[in-house]
């Protein structure tokens, strides 16, 4: 694509003299579905990486796949936070907001931070798409942008401009628009840009006018920033490489890294993965990054619904394959009559639940961690399974991997935790050398000698897993209660009384098989510690670091592990006079706590859909000091 | 299952397990017992190669008294868990033993879909046209006006034909049988076995206690010879004892019982079975008394591509499996952050 570079000199970053340094900056991306906001989003997100800085980003895009141009319903956005060190959320409000239409002004401009910067497309605000975004008058022209620094610039006609050489269509030069943007915001963040430019040789391979066209878009937007820079308009910003630790890494979302850490899982175990699964916002991108994986041996099924999913992943799992399936809330309902089959026949499943805003169909686009409870309890009888939460995109993967260690260990179905926020959101991954991790080779039982179904491990309890096609073990196993020592239906009182029994005790003993609960930050006993799980690791986590940095005594402890709970967990708690259960549901681990230890521990709850701001938690923690 | 004779190393006994039967006395459930256990000795099976699901009734009682392996399921699911068991290992022998309240009502989708994907194992289907082991609700077979605890007033409802249901929903080995019809029962089992993709079979089985002489109609010997037509690819189809046939309506496309001899007709005019033909399928599966007989035996077979599929690329070889897996996660954009010196 040597025709389509611009001269070599001009690529390289002009040194400037008024870059402003920052620890950090949150920049919001907003426009119509058809804008390519995501793509520049993320194209955005890979030169931050590749420049040194960490980062997490947000995608928010709508629930409808096409909705009608230019509505406030129509806006799609991409949230990123880069910084100079370790970032644990995508970032409250907005430094910089990007509009591309005036719909995207009206729903984004709440969110920016006071005094934010805001760069709009002149260009779209047109009578037509100001009424349609709910416009009364035009809000560049009253005290709408009073509060922050607004930069106008027409970029529609100036990319208009800059591939009019090309001879493209009206139409399809302004959808070059994004690149345009995403030019001025590498300059303004000192970017390189030749990745970039062979990406789009790349993609646009088959249409070597149009990636031309992308990259003049691109260059055009950059040179812009470069002559105001010089006129003052602009102000170049610096962020200095965070301290990562050394290593490969890649962009994952929570989505890849669940699928990821399951076909990493299987292996270490030794073991084929089998997963089915039925298409659900926002879970299906799990589904749909294993489809590719058959020649890792990994087997999916997409079945006819959630019931025939959990069904063929529990058929696998008798036939000795790791059957998993993953699912929402809603489908996570109707799996739960097979989950308990599986608790009754001990065999080893993997049942992901990436959760959404509900109850019934909700917000499916939107967050929630209201599934907590669904997860612990939402069976009929008796049924106790283990329970892990993954807090963040890359911990998803090693969620996941723990996931399927424990189910092989204890023969039993684990459910994990996701949710809409960490499933979609994407955070820099050190990538794991797979001969590096630590393997838990699966023995399944190849003895007929005294070989019983039901017979069990005495240290884990787990009964053997005895794999049909294995010779002189055929056996039945079904839902009916099992005796407890020959594994034949049993209608005998004391035999369901035992046997229940050891269901409860072998995930009770799992505790000893997971590391003790540590601080995730701050000291290990004081005035106050927030407790939360999963997704809101990184508000929790960045409020106490904020805290602890202006001298407030706050811990952060954060669980991975919800059933069976850490063994340390109710002594670890007792040591804080205060304890405050952050999580987005009406209070379902606070429940679980107070009932598990006695404990009288506070909520701070929400259920808007979104995630949790560093400022609220910051502000639930100077209220109680 | 290709269709090889190994020399037979099993009996019937050996695929009997040593757990007490627990249906109730004269239930049409032992002779499909029996007959399977027959069968599997018949085509060579392994007990420790083959493996039974079952979902919930009467008839998902059945894998508990093979001696093979089994799985007990969930109400209406055993389809489900049943692909998932064949997709896991392609070279289990795998059979699901169903009833049409388990298989046609709460599973009824997932058959569907077993069907349609046509996932290599083999369905029996035990239709007694009631719900037993909940004490004698009618079932979506129950032919309407069928009194029960739950229709005290005759049912009003239409009845789903299994065999109908089967092929529309694309099986393509469709069989009927009769459950004290032991011989036909093997050799229906047996061919059901050969055949590769879903094997659907639908077992009349006489429940005793519920139910009882809801299929006398056409099982009774009385009425035997006039009311049952055995279908065999290739050969005409006649019943009653050979004076009676099926014949092409003429200048219409439904099928007329005709007898040999009268107005002329000869053996000539009767329609030759032919088990590849859907149309013929259907008009066959759809045929009811008291004014046709009820068609028996392999009413379709037409294999065809099924499920699981041969690997593309072979097998996977384990000790390359660790390289391939960090290819994997290293395919796409990836950067490198390097020591720093001033750390």
């Amino acid at each position: 694509m040597d025709q389509i570079n611009p001269p070599v000199g001009s690529l390289q970053p002009r040194p400037t003299i008024s870059r402003l340094p920052l620890e950090s900056a949150v920049v919001r991306f907003a426009g119509d579905s058809g804008d390519g906001i995501q793509l520049i989003g993320n194209r955005f997100a890979i030169e931050t990486a590749q420049s040194g800085n960490d980062l997490a980003t947000f995608p928010d895009f709508p629930a409808e796949i096409r909705a009608p141009v230019g509505t406030t319903f129509g806006v799609s956005a991409f949230q990123i936070n880069f910084g100079a060190r370790l970032i644990k959320t995508s970032g409250d409000a907005p430094d910089v907001l990007v509009a591309l239409n005036p719909a995207a002004l009206k729903v984004e401009l709440p969110n920016l931070k006071r005094g934010g910067t805001v760069i709009v497309d002149t260009g779209s605000f047109s009578e037509r798409n100001l009424r349609k975004a709910g416009y009364a008058g035009n809000p560049l022209a009253d005290s709408t942008l009073a509060d922050g620094r607004t930069i106008e610039i027409d970029i529609s006609r100036l990319t208009l401009e800059a591939v009019k050489p090309l001879g493209l269509s009206q139409h399809d030069a302004l959808r070059c628009k994004n690149m345009w943007v995403l030019g001025l915001l590498y300059w303004m963040y000192g970017r390189e840009r030749q990745s970039t430019i062979a990406w789009l040789g790349k993609r646009f391979a088959s249409d070597p006018l149009v990636a031309e066209a992308n990259v003049a878009a691109l260059n055009a937007g950059h040179a812009y920033g470069e002559t105001s820079e010089v006129a003052g308009d602009i102000t170049g910003f610096s962020v200095a490489p965070a301290p990562l630790p050394p290593g490969t890494y890649r962009s994952v979302t929570g989505a890849d890294a669940l699928a990821w850490g399951l076909v990493v899982g299987a292996h270490l175990a030794r073991l084929k993965l089998f997963f089915a699964s039925y298409p659900i916002t926002p879970a299906s991108p799990v589904l749909h990054l294993l489809a590719r994986q058959s020649e890792l041996g990994v087997t999916t099924l997409q079945a006819e619904d959630e019931i025939a999913a959990v069904c063929a992943a529990i058929g696998a799992s008798f036939a000795g394959a790791l059957g998993v399936t993953s699912s929402s809330g809603p489908g996570m309902a109707l799996k739960s009559e097979a989950i308990s089959l599986a608790v009754a026949a001990e065999l080893p499943l993997v049942i992901l639940n990436t959760q959404r805003a509900g109850p019934s169909t909700g917000l499916p686009t939107k967050t929630e961690q209201s599934d907590l409870n669904q997860a612990l309890y939402g069976r009929h009888g008796e049924a106790p399974l283990a329970v892990l939460a993954a807090r963040s995109p890359a911990d998803c993967f090693d969620v996941a991997v723990e996931a399927v260690r424990l189910a092989v260990r204890a023969m039993t179905p684990v459910i994990v935790l996701s949710d809409g926020y960490i499933g979609n959101a994407t955070q820099a991954w050190q990538v794991p050398a797979v001969a590096d991790l630590p393997a838990f080779p699966v023995r399944q039982e190849t003895n007929p000698d005294g070989f019983s179904p039901y017979s069990r491990d005495p240290e884990t309890l787990a009964r053997p897993w005895a794999v049909p096609g294995t010779p002189g073990l055929a056996h039945r196993i079904g839902g009916i209660e099992r005796d407890y020592e020959t594994g034949n239906i049993s209608y005998s009182p004391e035999n369901h009384q035992r046997m229940s029994d050891v269901r409860a005790a072998k995930i009770a003993r799992l505790a000893q098989a997971i590391p003790a609960q540590a601080v995730a930050l701050g000291p290990d006993r004081g005035r106050l510690a927030l407790v939360g799980w999963g997704s809101t690791f990184g508000p929790i986590n960045r409020a106490v670091s904020l805290a602890l940095e202006r001298g407030d005594a706050v811990s952060h402890i954060h669980l991975r592990h919800l059933s069976p709970l850490p063994a340390n967990l109710g002594e670890l708690l007792a040591g804080f006079d205060r304890v405050l259960v952050v999580e987005g549901n009406n209070g379902q681990l606070r429940a679980l706590l107070r009932s598990e230890y006695l404990l009288d521990a506070e909520g701070l709850n929400k259920m808007t859909g979104r995630p949790f701001t560093i400022d609220e938690v910051e502000r639930a923690i100077r209220d109680r000091l | 299952m290709t269709a090889v004779t190994p020399p037979v190393s099993f009996v019937p006994k050996d695929f009997a397990s040593d757990q007490e039967v627990r249906w109730c006395p004269g239930c049409g459930d032992y002779a499909i017992l029996k007959a399977t256990q027959k069968a599997l000795a018949e085509v060579g099976a392994t007990p420790d190669k083959t493996v039974f699901v079952s979902g919930i009734g009467c008839s998902s009682r059945f894998p508990y008294y093979l001696a093979t392996y089994g799985f007990h399921t969930i109400h209406g699911r055993a389809p489900a868990v049943a692909t998932g068991v064949k997709l896991a290992r392609p070279d289990l022998d795998v059979w699901i033993a169903t009833g049409d309240g388990d298989g046609l009502s709460i599973g009824g989708n997932h058959l569907l879909h077993v069907l349609r994907r046509n996932v290599d194992l083999q369905i029996l289907l035990f239709n007694n046209e009631i719900y037993g082991l909940t004490k004698g609700q009618y079932s979506p077979t129950s032919h309407r006006g069928t009194r029960s605890p739950s229709s005290p007033h005759g049912t009003q409802e239409e009845p789903v034909s299994p065999a109908q249901f089967a092929l529309g929903a694309g099986g393509r080995f469709v069989a009927r049988a009769i459950d004290t019809q032991q011989k036909q029962l093997v050799e229906i089992l047996k061919a059901a076995h050969a055949h590769r993709g879903t094997s659907f079979i639908e077992v009349f089985q006489n429940c005793v206690v519920y139910n009882d002489n809801v299929f006398a109609t056409f099982t009774e010997r009385a009425v035997a010879a006039e009311m049952q037509l055995w279908v065999a690819h290739g050969k005409p189809l006649l019943f009653a004892n050979g004076t009676r046939g099926l014949r092409l309506k003429p200048g219409t496309l439904m099928l007329e019982a005709v007898t040999i001899g009268e107005e002329g007709i000869t053996e000539a005019d009767i329609l030759i079975h032919d088990q590849t033909s859907k149309p013929l399928a259907l008009m066959l599966a759809a045929l009811q008394p008291p004014t046709m007989p009820v068609a028996l035996g392999v009413l379709y077979c037409s294999p065809t591509a099924c499920l699981p599929l041969a690997p593309a690329q072979g097998a996977i070889d384990p000790a390359a499996l660790p390289q391939q897996i960090d290819a994997a996660l290293h395919r796409g954009d990836t950067w490198t952050i390097e020591s720093r010196a001033d750390s």
